[in-house]
């Protein structure tokens, strides 16, 4: 399997703390991958990095079969390349309508003037409405957003993901403050998503990770400790450590 | 489902309706029509505060729109304002020296023509020469022009360079501040061009053009109330859509808007020239119904008074600014006027010229505390009351 991310040699030191420390590691086409680690780890700052929000000290982010390095773009130009990313706080624009904050995702041209002269086409509409219907939104599509559940708005935030059409979506905690049901769902999602475009899910419950049934990373101190299945990782004793040591 | 984009925007033609019957209520009233209702002079300040609602629409858009509390528009209303005064004032003189030396022995050289309108314009400043920017002032094709490239011009430059550098915030709002006090700072130097703090006057006397100021003023309140109508048209239709959406979004979260894929950075800069551009079509119908301006027009406190008027009416949504500029300006006119009796307490006497300000500031912190979204807030408890009545 070719390596859609590659990242190679990454270090980041906030104000003398080094957050990463010469982190390497590669994830591949359609492949569904779980980051594991305690806090303080560096699992957000990765996405960071990855997603141009913050410019590491050193070290090499590749992109794709053209090998582009995403530290040379911006922001929205990373994100227009493919790289979609789901916060873990719950982020969507509370005083816009469902269908509103799906249409901004909808893959289509983002320039100021083309937006101007948007109007949403049959086809359009229709996508949000499948959208909507994946991520179980259907009836609650000319709803405010800041008055859906806080598990709804998790679901728009992946749905607005999906809009965009991202060969790699950066999920962060995305069974946060969820109830067992909303769980279920979530992860039937993502294992569903993975099958047509990579997955990276940061997530610190191992019983969420479980589930997801996949390749785990487990990053300790800005650094990786231990890749594998999650049975693998587990009976590692350097990751009990980390886990249980403390 | 889908509707036009009036429809979904009924408050686009309740505003053209409102502004119609105003405009031909004063129109009836006016002198100039044999009423007398209404002076000269008042159709003028009706006309001016027509314009103040341009700007503030400009300003709800920048701000209450897209979040750029940019506390320096009034800069690019006063630039529009120069701009067209430049010609005003030009051709005004121009046929004033023409007539002068019509009689004279030997027919004047073109050059001495010129020389005698540099001296007739910039004798006050100790001067006769035409500074460059002078350039094009004889032709009013080339100032309407300028009208809109000079400010447009600057918001792109300092645009660019603020948003580039991602500076944001009250950050942004000081940067704003500071370009407008540098502009107006530099404005009142006699050796900028524009007359230093004299600035230029007789802007109501349109050039060739006998017909009486009662006439004139009602010319630019219709001219006023046509490029308020279509400006607020402009403005809905830019929010509408999902430029709307997006801008909103920006306002709200603008990482987010970052990760969805959009460059943040230039749709603040299209907002922040485009609203710079109609603030600059307000200036330049303003200035001439005012007469005169001179730098103290956009010394940082003006820009301040668009944002208390925009506060006041009612953030994101565009009749809120217009009720707001409106409201205040003229009641800011009422009372700076002298005409509200002082108000005697016994032991202090307020006078209302004084204690306006105080007043204006009073309500400025209420609405702000008690009622973020001003006064347009109370349309949406009249139509949540009709809601629940049904």
């Amino acid at each position: 399997m070719s390596a859609l991310l590659e990242v190679s040699g990454i270090s980041v030191t906030f104000d003398g703390y080094k957050a990463i420390r010469n982190l390497s590691f590669e994830i591949g086409e359609c492949e569904l991958r779980a980051i594991i680690g305690p806090n303080g780890a560096g699992k957000t700052t990765f996405m960071d990095i990855v997603t141009g929000k913050t410019k590491p000290d050193e070290g090499k982010v590749l992109w794709g079969e053209m090998s582009r390095n995403l530290l040379k773009m911006r922001e929205s130009k990373i994100a227009q390349a493919g790289l979609g990313r789901k916060f873990q706080r719950p982020t969507v624009f509370e005083d816009q309508s469902v269908e509103d904050n799906l249409l901004m995702a909808l893959k289509n041209p983002r320039g100021a003037f083309a937006c101007l002269f948007y109007r949403p086409s049959k086809a359009d509409r229709a996508r949000v409405g499948e959208l909507a219907e994946e991520v179980g939104l259907a009836d609650q599509l000319s709803r405010t957003s800041g008055e859906l559940s806080h598990g709804q708005k998790q679901w728009l935030e992946i749905g607005m993901l999906l809009a965009q059409e991202p060969r790699l979506m950066l999920v962060d905690e995305p069974a946060a403050g969820m109830t067992l049901a909303e769980r279920e769902h979530t992860t039937d999602l993502l294992v569903n998503l993975a099958k047509t475009r990579a997955v990276v899910v940061v997530e610190h419950d191992m019983e969420f990770v479980r589930r997801l049934n996949c390749r785990v990373t487990v990053l300790h101190e800005g650094s990786v400790l231990a890749e594998g299945s999650l049975d693998h990782v587990t009976k590692d004793p350097r990751v009990i450590e980390v886990y249980l040591g403390r | 489902m889908r509707q036009s984009f009036i429809a979904r925007n009924p408050s686009i033609l309740i505003f053209l309706l409102c502004l119609a019957v105003f405009t031909l209520a004063v129109t009836s009233m006016s002198h100039a029509m044999g009423a007398g209702v209404i002076s000269t002079s008042f159709v003028k300040t009706l006309g001016k505060t027509l314009c103040l609602c341009l700007v503030a629409i400009a300003m709800d858009l920048v701000w209450g729109y897209c979040g750029i509390l940019s506390l320096g528009h009034f800069a690019f209303f006063g630039l529009g304002g120069y701009m067209i005064g430049m010609w005003l004032m030009y051709a005004r003189t121009e046929i004033i020296v023409a007539e002068s030396l019509a009689n004279a022995a030997i027919p004047p050289t073109p050059q001495e023509v010129v020389d005698a309108i540099g001296t007739q314009i910039f004798g006050v400043v100790g001067s006769s020469d035409f500074p460059p920017i002078w350039q094009f002032a004889h032709s009013l094709p080339a100032q309407l022009a300028l009208v809109v490239l000079v400010p447009g011009l600057l918001a792109l430059v300092f645009g660019w360079l603020a948003f580039r550098s991602r500076v944001t915030g009250v950050y942004l709002s000081i940067l704003t501040q500071a370009m407008t006090l540098a502009l107006s700072l530099y404005l009142f130097q006699n050796e900028s061009g524009l007359r230093g703090n004299n600035g230029l006057s007789g802007l109501q006397n349109l050039p060739g053009v006998s017909a009486s100021q009662d006439w004139v003023s009602l010319w630019f309140l219709w001219g006023s109330a046509l490029a308020l109508g279509l400006g607020y048209v402009l403005c809905a239709w830019v929010v509408s859509g999902k430029f709307g959406s997006v801008i909103r979004g920006i306002r709200d979260d603008e990482a987010r808007v970052r990760f969805l894929g959009y460059s943040v950075e230039g749709y603040k800069l299209f907002i922040f020239t485009f609203t710079a551009i109609i603030a600059a079509v307000a200036g330049a119908l303003y200035y001439p119904q005012a007469g005169i301006i001179n730098p103290g027009e956009i010394a940082p406190i003006a820009s301040i008074y668009l944002a208390v008027w925009v506060a006041i009416g009612g953030r994101g949504r565009l009749y809120g600014a217009v009720i707001g500029a409106a409201l205040v300006s003229l009641v800011s006119t009422w009372f700076t006027g002298g005409m509200v009796p002082s108000l005697p307490l016994g032991f202090y006497t307020v006078d209302w010229v004084d204690w306006w300000l105080v007043l204006l500031g009073l309500s400025f912190v209420l609405v702000t505390l008690f009622a973020p979204k001003g006064i347009g807030g109370l349309f949406d408890l009249l139509s949540r009351r009709r809601e629940v009545d049904q």
